[in-house]
């Protein structure tokens, strides 16, 4: 006689509850969470799952904004490119810029972040200045570089001049117009990855640093042998943005050398993109150089997580 | 291998410039109350004069509460601190301003300081590969000192990967396998829960032992200063307190605080008489006399100690329940296994009396009034005006 009215008194608790992936949860708490999500997931759907599938769909077709034709050419658009003599250009002229870029920034930034961990006069200055550059809107700066690289009144032919060297076409002509935006990007973008390795150093137990001068390291050896080897997280992180970030570069090369530079020395992979897309109207064949240009990123930022990933160190 | 001379050793960190700044406005404002006596015009006063003799392979521990200037004292041994005043001399070099590299050192650290990146083998033949000792060398003399550590197990792992315990013998295997001249430990149990800390005690004396060498530990536990130095320097506030044997320190006691540091539980203070009649001297506190031991006589005689109001200082474990003696009510009692530690109020103080349990009986309750009574060997006289010990000063 008992178990029955217990058993009653069990069936409508059962009632409000919901099983999800192997477990039980109350039905309102899954309704609430649900509402929570709703607005994220639908901002997500419609400004990054939706274009990513219809980048891809376009890929394969050749969509024209100015004579708004559409029709699907299979793997053509892909074929295209890899035929094309300015595609290669530009992901030669990417690869350049990008190896250099991570090569320099990488170890400039580690140098002065160096410099930056000791007790120096005027500490505080230079971390501000060298963190200032990183903060000025991009298109501003670019637009006062220019300047600095006018041949005819920029400053640094002025200078070269006072120093008695020749002045130099810097954006304007072929064999410097790369590494001039180079230079610049330096500038900007360094501060950025010497507040990383600042951090990362200062990160560093001070007794790692003592023990080491106790067993002999000489400030050189305790830099590559303890210091370094400490700081591979943040190195990794520095490098992976690096890669992304510097074969995604546009905006400055867009407002320095707007059309690609001399004899399109300055065209890297995403002024290309544009250009196809926004000059030419060959929406089809920019998505096609859009989603090789992801894979590639792709590959680059796998092969460095793998590369980097057995030399993570926990610090105490 | 090597004796250690410090002489008059100084350490003052001067105040940084913000420090300065606000130290400036607040003199506009209002005069700064220095409360406490350690920051001076200069800076803050870590160490004071500091003078002590180490001899060759004696184990010297340094001794005393937070902020009394002991890890300090160490560090500048080392070499990580500057000496801002005073001489060092090692091996009767003079040391002031010898990299820390070039002072044959080895130090193990509070928090181990093994590098996470190295494997165990790695962070034990680190300095013996910057001194570009030979390969098989390296591999004899870490394989030597993981065996008396009992690391040999773990050389290939990584710090990550071993308990705190496996760690710290790792930091002193580290330490020795350089062979140094001078071993400084800094807290090194400190870690390390209360099991194993006992076990690395005794691991520590043991490897004293074995590899001879001139000790320098620096603890806040009594406990570990007691069982491991040959000599114990006390310190407070920078100074140095007393400088003696465990035994020495434990029986004669410099200064109030001495007394109230070493030994657990504290010693029991009370406000008292003491008595001089002739060359005798008596303690006398609630109603109590006892006649002080003949060598404790001697030396208050010597010093030509008069009669006066002083502080007199018993421990716990030489009190005795009596019949007769001060009166006491019981507040707590602890029963320790071995002895009940009797927690009581006594002459308007609180006053802990340890009874072994094989002497008496052990039923003890709250509120129960007992006596107890001393020896006059186990008395200790402090001046009232300088705290300091009556027989010594």
């Amino acid at each position: 006689m008992s178990s029955v009215p217990s058993a009653q008194k069990a069936a409508p608790a059962k009632k409000n509850k919901i099983r999800l992936f192997g477990r039980e949860y109350q039905t309102n708490e899954v309704l609430v969470s649900i509402l929570f999500i709703v607005p994220t997931l639908a901002f997500m759907v419609f400004t990054f799952i939706l274009p990513v599938i219809d980048v891809v769909e376009l890929s394969f077709t050749n969509f024209n904004l100015k004579t708004r034709t559409l029709n699907y050419i299979k793997l053509d658009n892909y074929k295209y490119l890899l035929g094309e003599e300015d595609f290669w250009k530009s992901l030669l002229n990417t690869v350049k810029y990008s190896a250099m870029k991570l090569t320099l920034d990488t170890a400039l930034a580690l140098f002065l972040a160096v410099l930056l961990d000791k007790n120096i006069k005027g500490k505080k200055f230079f971390r501000s200045s060298f963190f200032a550059p990183v903060v000025v809107p991009m298109v501003a700066s670019s637009l006062i570089w220019i300047w600095f690289y006018d041949p005819n009144v920029g400053p640094f032919n002025q200078i070269l001049g006072w120093l008695g060297l020749p002045g130099s076409q810097w954006l304007y002509h072929e064999s410097s117009a790369l590494w001039s935006i180079l230079l610049f990007s330096l500038w900007k973008g360094v501060g950025y990855n010497v507040i990383l390795f600042l951090s990362g150093l200062q990160n560093i137990p001070d007794s790692y640093t003592e023990a080491a001068k106790l067993d002999g390291a000489s400030e050189w050896k305790l830099f590559w042998k303890v210091k370094f080897p400490l700081l591979r997280p943040i190195t990794s992180f520095v490098i992976m943005m690096g890669i992304i970030n510097s074969f995604k570069v546009f905006a400055e090369f867009n407002v320095m050398t707007p059309d690609g530079g001399p004899l399109g020395s300055t065209k890297l992979i995403v002024s290309y993109i544009y250009e196809l897309a926004f000059t030419n109207g060959r929406m089809g064949r920019a998505c096609a150089c859009a989603l090789m240009l992801f894979a590639l990123i792709f590959v680059l930022t796998q092969f460095q997580s793998l590369v980097g990933a057995h030399k993570t160190v926990d610090i105490d | 291998m090597a004796s250690v001379e410090l002489k008059n050793i100084k350490k003052i960190y001067p105040f940084s410039g913000e420090d300065k700044k606000s130290k400036k406005k607040n003199k506009d404002a209002a005069p700064e109350k220095k409360v406490n006596l350690q920051i001076t015009d200069e800076g803050v006063v870590a160490v004071q004069e500091f003078s002590l003799d180490i001899a060759d392979k004696e184990f010297i521990v340094l001794v005393g509460p937070s902020g009394c200037g002991k890890s300090t004292t160490l560090r500048m041994v080392a070499g990580l601190e500057e000496i801002t005043a005073g001489e060092l001399y090692i091996d009767g070099k003079f040391m002031n301003d010898v990299a820390p590299k070039d002072r044959d050192i080895a130090m193990v650290f509070q928090n181990y300081a093994l590098y996470p990146h190295m494997t165990v083998f790695e962070n034990m033949a680190f300095s013996l590969k910057l001194q570009k000792v030979d390969k098989k060398e390296i591999e004899r003399r870490v394989r030597e000192a993981a065996e008396i550590l009992d690391i040999t197990d773990y050389l290939e792992r990584k710090p990550k990967a071993l308990s705190g315990g496996q760690r710290q013998r790792v930091a002193i295997g580290r330490a020795i396998v350089r062979d140094p001249k001078v071993m400084l430990m800094d807290e090194p149990l400190s870690n390390l829960d209360a099991k194993l800390r006992n076990e690395m005690r005794a691991e520590i004396i043991k490897l004293r032992q074995r590899i001879n060498t001139t000790f320098i530990y620096v603890t806040h536990d009594q406990t570990e200063a007691m069982t491991l130095g040959d000599r114990i320097v006390i310190m407070k506030d920078g100074f140095i307190q007393q400088i003696g044997t465990p035994q020495d320190v434990f029986n004669h006691p410099a200064n109030l605080f001495v007394a109230g540091f070493i030994g657990m539980p504290v010693m029991n203070f009370f406000d008292a008489e003491l008595i001089r009649e002739g060359d005798k001297f008596f303690v006398e506190l609630d109603g109590e006399k006892v006649e002080l031991a003949p060598d404790k006589e001697e030396r208050l005689a010597k010093r030509n100690v008069q009669s006066q109001t002083v502080t007199l200082g018993v421990r716990p474990e030489h009190t005795a329940i009596a019949d007769k003696g001060i009166e006491a009510v019981i507040d707590v009692a602890e029963m320790m296994g071995s002895s009940v530690h009797l927690h009581v109020t006594a002459a308007g103080r609180d006053v802990i009396i340890i009874v072994p349990t094989a002497d008496a009986s052990v039923d003890y309750r709250i509120g129960d009034r007992v006596h107890f009574t001393f020896g006059g060997r186990v008395a200790h006289i402090f001046s009232k005006e300088t705290d300091r010990n009556l027989e010594f000063d």
